[in-house]
């Protein structure tokens, strides 16, 4: 199998997984939390969808949310492809994705109030 | 003392932590990430760098972008991630996703090499992104003091100028408590005083 030992560079190669999508369906933060969904679930013991789907769902469940930024590094997928397959995922109701609190108003108090969170969190540790 | 979401909703946040090439950006991450540090890749046409839209351009040359980050739960539903900028400058493709909701950010400086910072000081400011500058001492070694490199790097006499060492927890820790401390007295001041 000598075609595995190329490398990764061409944009094609990559992009195979999503059949050459590379718009996802939704905008997705590299921070934006990812959990499996009931179906999502359901759709692994069933054994449906691709094996990446399967092994999204799988990482993601049983309480272990992770950013899309995990999802890239630990399927060794380039983030853009991640995205378009995470997208997909969520429109199928499969994951759900928790994108982060806005910080822009900085009037708002619920970034002021995630902001003290995070400021108390960090002493904690 | 827990401070538990109205919504109960599970959100996270991030830091960027940028810096030269060397400077130490992943060992400051690895000292107080729960994970070992993860490297994602981004692909970019390198005609496209720059451009928002590459669909016009055939897929030959492409550039990988590695950036490396760590996470730090916060509490259950609140989970903080730090990411390391690429070392190279010119991919502000993207360092434009990296800052989009971010924090602020550390931007280390290595006062041998001071101007490696530059870019990253400039790519903030311009951005309006809140950041503090953090002094790696390399071998305990302080080669000048925070008010030389607060001279030498022109910036504003609020940000603050902090000491650490990358490779001590504690020292990182108090570096991000440092920059989350700024962000929110601006983000007071400005609540009482709106621009």
């Amino acid at each position: 199998m000598p075609e595995r030992d190329e490398p990764t560079g061409a944009l094609v190669r990559p992009y195979a997984v999503t059949r050459g999508r590379t718009r996802p369906k939704l905008e997705i933060a590299l921070e934006a939390l990812v959990e499996t969904t009931v179906r999502g679930r359901s759709g692994i013991r069933g054994g449906q969808g691709g094996s990446e789907h399967q092994y999204i769902a799988a990482m993601c469940d049983g309480g272990r949310v992770q950013s899309l930024a995990e999802i890239a590094a630990r399927m060794q997928l380039p983030l853009g492809v991640a995205r378009v397959i995470v997208a997909d995922m969520a429109t199928d109701g499969l994951v759900a994705v928790y994108e982060p609190t806005s910080l822009d108003d900085e009037t708002d108090a619920v970034g002021t109030e995630l902001l003290e969170r995070v400021l108390s969190g960090l002493r904690r540790l | 003392m827990s401070h538990r979401p109205a919504a109960g909703r599970v959100t996270s946040a991030k830091i960027v932590i940028a810096g030269g090439f060397g400077v130490g950006k992943t060992t400051l991450v690895g000292s107080v990430s729960e994970i070992t540090p993860l490297t994602t890749e981004a692909i970019m046409t390198s005609a496209g760098v720059g451009v928002d839209d590459n669909r016009q351009v055939p897929g030959k040359m492409t550039t990988t972008v590695a950036m490396d980050f760590g996470r730090i739960s916060i509490d259950r539903d609140l989970i903080l991630y730090l990411f390391g900028t690429p070392g190279q400058t010119r991919f502000w493709f993207m360092w434009d996703e990296l800052v989009r909701g971010a924090i602020g950010a550390v931007v280390m400086v290595d006062t041998r090499r001071l101007a490696d910072c530059f870019a990253a000081i400039d790519f903030f400011e311009h951005r309006r992104l809140p950041y503090l500058v953090a002094i790696n001492c390399f071998d305990g070694m302080q080669y000048h003091n925070a008010q030389d490199v607060r001279d030498a790097l022109a910036i504003s006499s609020d940000v603050p100028v902090v000491s650490c060492d990358a490779r001590n927890r504690e020292s990182t820790k108090n570096v991000l408590i440092s920059l989350v401390e700024y962000v929110l007295t601006m983000r007071r001041t400005r609540a009482v005083a709106p621009a």
